[in-house]
């Protein structure tokens, strides 16, 4: 029977050039009539040589991850078939470009070789076709309508009548080519449905909600695998009346990010973890004067530098805590693309709402793979305009003032009249520096107590969605990209007749307490995946809700797969 | 983003007095010190441009001259050490309409934050920086400053000071400020006559201004002796001349060293009329099916 549900790996040396550009180019055609992707790409991080890799997850139905090996490899060198073979799942296909490549015998794999790059230079004369050539012979063996290849390779040589010329011919060649091959696998695409779906990164869903929530100023330094926000960012807020700046370090972007927002402009700033730590001290700022911004950290992997180009969830601590003295954030973790958007709309509506700053965790994977989504709510979480002195009596204002909810009126210069000084010193109701024990407690509690109001706001089904068995034995909480991986582990293990429920908070501070506790109560055991050594999210859990989860946790610099986790949920539900 | 020209809420008092520009809060400075003068000054700058209370912004970073918002009793923002100049060049990208002075000591601006400032000086941020250099640190009590003469005895420097001390006139020059000019605290007229042509100035202005520490290095007896008016018939846009002369001064010239017109960063990034002011969410996803 045919398998329309797989996964394309591409491996190859950058030096080379291509890898992520042919796996893009397969998605984008496949997407735009109508097959749902899912993509992970890993790139060294020398500026040119080392191996990267693409991945793609396709089918005519939903996908939520990335999947577990690969059924389909694209070997453009000896290396990447060394680094991935493992990788290939039984049943697997090897397409190898085979002037290059020498695979060992193996029976359990199908084995197509091609002389791509001979092909190129001799047969097409054409070197730097030989990506367009591998598309083609991409969609003559596993089904895609060559047509849709050719309307990519148009609109994307519509500029050079030459150039778009050749390759159309490249294309042609490599699907013709497949003729000559004897099939002997079994993957092929099924009848797409033409529905228009959007192919988008999670920055690019989260750039899109910023700019939805009203953003309109957004400074940045430039880090991966963050830049891409920053680079739209300059050339989008132009267009709407906005002002982007790259600023000459992350203290800077952060600082002005705050001066912007003090002169009322809802701002952005968007980083990795290096550029957090530098933005730690004014984090601490924009918390104590409480005005409100948005921080976007795209986590990639390990202290210091670490592994630039490779994903971890190891800045949650840092999120939570870092900074010194008390002070209160908001920390939100969008799950996937298509949650990227509304919960970067979210993170505008919590910070101009509460006037706190909002920490947007998203990781390597989350912010570079695309997803196929249906369409991008229009209607999500309407945005939230800060409280004003509005009709106070200029003399009686008190921008610090102790209210019910904690959140005080906040004046803008130039648009209010109620002027104030915005400080970092403790300061009483009014914005004086008072450094009295007893106006630190209060002003403290103040700030504080906005967490306790927000809670309220997030602690609820949409944002804390729970999946699975309705009477479960094991309950997984998950945080940030690993949702899907999860979700189809919770449905594998489902299948296996174990009972499994999964919940996945967006906000991680403040916790959604009761969603959390309830769910907790309803089953036996709790397990917290995630990508770091230490169980960030497991700890903090602990601290919070006074439970001991069972902690698996994955360091390396990738996701983690539904394998995996279904393994560990049997180990724990079966082989316990 | 807020759109100055648009919203006053309540017209302001028809002329404002230098009282007017008073918080009411009294200085916390020692006698004596040089920012009482530097404060003067800025008031009666700010009555003699009758700029409105709630349209000027004075930001400031840590230290005994990044006080000065609070004695102000227009906005202010006092933030944390070294990020004033980017604080502001937000609020000014947001806010295009608003005045904005930043107020620092040598230890806030050539310090901690002299990594932003030739950037500030370069985009030719449109704002007032008043530094108040009294090469020492007063708030933590005595220790060297970057503008420390070589040789200097302090508590963090017992052996004396091994840096050369930095220039700040010529550090601005260096770095595209288009408006440097220094002032002296005991010469408040003088000062006050430079913070308004500097806030007239559309530009990054930068304002050098020797203001002693009575406390812990008084050198009003050396001042008094030192400054200098700029040579005559001095042409303030000879950027040549300038840099010779910041290099090589022996004395301490006061007045402005040099001006230049450049269009200021708030302008350069509106230099084209947006496309679309209202952003259709609808519209923009396009570009990713």
């Amino acid at each position: 029977m045919a398998r329309d549900d797989f996964i394309i790996r591409i491996g190859g040396d950058t030096a080379i050039g291509g890898v992520i550009s042919t796996g893009d180019n397969f998605t984008t055609a496949a997407a735009r009539i109508g097959f749902r992707t899912f993509t992970f790409r890993t790139y060294p991080s020398e500026i040119k040589g080392g191996q990267a890799w693409f991945q793609v997850r396709i089918s005519s139905k939903p996908v939520y991850s990335l999947g577990d090996g690969c059924d389909i490899l694209i070997a453009f060198d000896q290396e990447a078939y060394e680094l991935h073979r493992a990788s290939l799942n039984e049943g697997g296909v090897l397409i190898y470009d085979s002037g290059l490549v020498e695979p060992d015998p193996d029976g359990n794999i199908v084995r197509y070789g091609v002389p791509f790059q001979k092909i190129a230079r001799e047969e097409l004369e054409f070197v730097r076709g030989t990506n367009v050539l591998i598309l083609g012979v991409m969609a003559g063996l596993f089904g895609l309508p060559p047509a849709s290849l050719e309307e990519m390779v148009k609109s994307r040589y519509k500029r050079r009548a030459e150039l778009m010329e050749k390759n159309i011919q490249a294309l042609h060649h490599g699907y013709e080519y497949t003729k000559k091959i004897q099939k002997e696998d079994r993957f092929w695409l099924g009848t797409a449905d033409h529905k228009a779906r959007l192919v988008m990164t999670g920055n690019d869903a989260i750039t899109a909600g910023a700019l939805h929530a009203g953003c309109r100023y957004f400074a940045g330094y430039p880090i991966t695998p963050a830049s891409d926000i920053l680079e739209t960012m300059a050339s989008q807020l132009p267009r709407f009346g906005g002002v982007c700046l790259q600023a000459e370090d992350e203290m800077a972007a952060i600082a002005s990010v705050i001066g912007a927002s003090y002169a009322g402009a809802k701002a952005m700033t968007a980083t990795s973890g290096p550029g957090f730590s530098l933005m730690t001290e004014l984090l601490g700022l924009a918390s104590m004067a409480e005005i409100p911004i948005v921080i976007v950290d795209a986590q990639r992997s390990g202290p210091s530098t670490g592994m630039p180009t490779k994903l971890e969830q190891g800045d949650l601590f840092q999120a939570l805590y870092g900074g010194h003295g008390d002070f209160p954030r908001i920390v939100l973790a969008p799950a996937s693309v298509q949650n990227c958007f509304r919960v970067s709309v979210l993170a505008f509506r919590l910070a101009e709402k509460y006037q706190i700053p909002v920490i947007l965790l998203s990781d390597q994977s989350l912010s570079h793979r695309t997803e196929t989504i249906e369409r991008v709510d229009t209607d999500v979480y309407p945005t939230t305009e800060r409280l004003r002195p509005n009709g106070t009596n200029p003399e009686d204002y008190l921008r610090y003032q102790i209210t019910d909810s904690g959140v005080s009126p906040m004046a803008i210069p130039g648009l209010d009249i109620h002027t104030y000084v915005a400080t970092g010193l403790e300061h009483d109701e009014r914005g004086h520096p008072r450094l009295s024990p007893q106006t630190h407690e209060e002003m403290t509690a103040k700030r504080f107590h906005k967490l306790e109001v927000a809670r309220l706001d997030i602690d609820n089904e949409e944002l804390c969605p729970r999946y699975g068995a309705e009477d479960a034995d094991l309950g997984i909480i998950g945080w940030g990209a690993t949702q899907g991986s999860i979700r189809e582990a919770v449905d594998r293990a489902l299948a296996d007749g174990l009972k499994v429920a999964a919940m996945h908070p967006r906000v991680l501070n403040p916790l959604p307490e009761s969603r959390l506790r309830e769910f907790i109560n309803s089953v036996d055991r709790v397990l917290v995946p995630e990508v770091n050594y230490q169980g960030q999210f497991a700890h903090h859990l602990a601290a919070s809700l006074g439970i001991t989860p069972l902690r698996f946790n994955k360091i390396g610099g990738l996701p983690f797969t539904p394998g995996e986790i279904h393994s560990k949920i049997q180990e724990v539900l079966v082989h316990a | 983003m807020p759109d100055g020209t648009k919203v006053a809420q309540a017209p302001e008092a028809d002329v404002l007095t230098v009282k007017e520009y008073k918080s009411g809060d009294k200085p916390i400075w020692c006698p004596g010190c040089g920012d009482f003068g530097v404060l003067s000054a800025t008031y009666k700058a700010l009555a003699a441009l009758q700029l409105q209370r709630h349209e000027v912004v004075v930001a400031s970073g840590i230290g005994c001259s990044s006080r000065t918002p609070y004695f102000m009793s227009t906005f202010g923002l006092h933030g944390v050490h070294g990020r004033t100049l980017p604080i502001a060049t937000g609020m000014k990208l947001a806010n295009p309409d608003l005045t904005i002075l930043v107020m620092g000591g040598d230890g806030d601006l050539m310090s901690i934050g002299a990594g932003h400032f030739p950037h500030a000086a370069a985009r030719n941020v449109d704002l007032t920086c008043i530094m108040m250099d009294n090469q020492t640190y007063g708030l933590t009590k005595a220790q060297a400053s970057p503008t420390s003469l070589m040789g200097h005895k302090s508590k963090s420097t017992p052996y004396g000071v091994v840096a050369k001390p930095m220039l700040p006139v010529l550090f601005a020059l260096a770095s595209g400020a288009t408006f440097v000019a220094r002032g002296y605290s005991a010469k408040p007229n003088d000062l006050t006559d430079l913070i308004v042509q500097g806030i007239e100035h559309p530009g990054f202005a930068f304002i050098h201004v020797q203001s002693p520490c009575a406390e812990f290095f008084n050198t009003y007896d050396y001042y008094d002796e030192h400054i200098k008016d700029l040579p005559p018939g001095w042409d303030r846009h000879d950027l040549k001349a300038a840099v010779d002369l910041a290099l090589t001064e022996e004395n301490v010239h006061l007045g402005v060293f040099y001006q230049e017109e450049r269009p200021s960063l708030s302008k350069a990034v509106r230099q084209f009329e947006a496309e679309h002011k209202q952003f259709d969410l609808v519209e923009y996803v396009q570009r990713f099916s």
